[in-house]
């Protein structure tokens, strides 16, 4: 566990010195959000009905775009040729690396998307559902994010690579976390939306940390 | 003396392009072995085949010790730029599972305490290099993976790294060192193989 607090502890002290790269996801959100509320008329219906899709995609976006250098870093000096030498399972650190990356990105968005609700105009108990929906469906998005990342860090040049491999494979995490909140506005109960979102986590943290540790060694071979 | 690496008719390609065939040897306690050849010949590809990073293509490669308990330095020094000299050693040894009270002291046998607090973006690619190498003085391994450890050094630190190898030998530890220059050093039980 030492080497897993020593990556942990790494991740968020660079994220400290690098505060570009979590703030500006955070400011990538809050523009996207609030061009959709400013572009429409107020109080427009529509706006209501797609606002759970939206604070869900803009959160999903806002991930993508600075996980997709996640292991470049790492791989360019050299970092992953240690980690793999080392006498930790690969796994472990790189299941370390991804929950600071939950920690520095999928935490703030979640915690700011109650904010941006507001501008879409969901009440209390909405904006509950939407902060538990993130709460569950962020850390697969981070992960699942993180597991291409690894698959592609080898590649010279990603490009739009990146978004074409992961946004089909986050599909059902945006459904039904758009899904709860929409659910929640009805006035439906959004149990069923939200377990299922729990049981994708529950499946990218067991599965995820030991892929993407398969793929860096591939992109080493 | 039982060899600490054998490897038997390894052959090694990158991509299409078969590097090396029908290539074996053994390093035994107290060895150095330099392989040497032109640049794109297959040394790195060998050493990253010998440590376990990498699979060959045909041929096998028995070590008496697992490739965690060896030191492995590549061509790039994994160094964070962001991070000083001392928290990427420091973040080393605690990712190796020793105890990071030497940092310091290596830090300062390779001359680098002046620039131990400082990024080391700031590091000149001699001071990078001499960082790198501190590893070796941080933990004892039996056997050493070495790609090009004297690029960019200058002369004290090669003097530096010289006594780090003259103790590694002393204590019966093995080291593989890659270069396409001539290591110009004189030590008992150093051996060249040259490749190409």
């Amino acid at each position: 566990m030492q080497a897993f607090a020593a990556v942990l502890a790494r991740e968020l002290r660079l994220a400290a010195r690098r505060r570009a790269e979590w703030a500006l996801p955070l400011v990538f959100y809050a523009i996207v959000a609030t061009l959709f509320a400013l572009g429409a008329s107020p109080n427009a219906p529509w706006l209501k009905v797609a606002g759970p899709s939206i604070l869900w995609v803009g959160a999903l976006l806002a991930a993508l775009l600075s996980l997709e250098r996640l292991f470049r870093g790492d791989y360019e000096d050299g970092t992953l040729e240690q980690l793999f030498v080392s006498p930790q399972p690969v796994s472990l650190l790189v299941a370390a690396k991804l929950l600071a990356q939950w920690m520095i990105i999928g935490l703030p968005l979640t915690l700011m998307a109650p904010l941006l609700g507001v501008g879409f105009g969901m009440g209390t108990g909405v904006i509950g559902v939407l902060i538990l929906s993130l709460l569950l469906g962020m850390p697969a998005l981070v992960l699942t994010a993180g597991f291409a990342s690894a698959l592609v860090v080898g590649l010279p040049r990603t490009g739009v690579l990146l978004p074409v491999l992961v946004l089909p494979l986050v599909c059902p995490v945006v459904i039904f976390g758009a899904g709860a909140v929409r659910a929640a506005e009805t006035g439906v109960p959004a149990d069923a939306p939200l377990y299922f979102l729990g049981a994708i986590a529950v499946l990218c943290v067991c599965g995820v940390p030991l892929a993407a540790a398969a793929a860096l060694k591939n992109a080493l071979d | 003396m039982t060899a600490l690496l054998s490897f038997q008719n390894l052959a090694i390609a990158r991509g299409d392009h078969v590097l090396l065939r029908e290539l074996s040897g053994e390093v035994s306690p107290g060895e150095i072995l330099h392989i040497r050849g032109a640049n794109g010949v297959g040394k790195t590809s060998l050493l990253e085949v010998l440590s376990g990073l990498r699979n060959p293509e045909q041929g096998t490669v028995v070590r008496a010790v697992e490739p965690e308990a060896c030191h492995w330095i590549g061509h790039r020094n994994a160094l964070n730029p962001a991070l000083s000299p001392f928290e990427n050693l420091h973040f080393w040894c605690a990712v190796q599972a020793v105890s990071t009270d030497n940092v310091r002291g290596a830090l300062r046998e390779f001359d680098l305490q002046r620039v131990a607090d400082h990024p080391c973006r700031q590091l000149s690619a001699g001071q990078k290099r001499r960082a790198a190498l501190a590893r070796l003085a941080l933990v004892r391994r039996p056997l050493w993976f070495l790609d090009e450890p004297l690029s960019a050094l200058d002369e004290d630190g090669v003097r530096h790294w010289l006594g780090l190898l003259q103790e590694q030998q002393k204590q019966g530890g093995a080291a593989i060192i890659t270069s396409h220059q001539p290591l110009r050093i004189q030590l008992p039980g150093l051996r060249t193989m040259e490749l190409g």
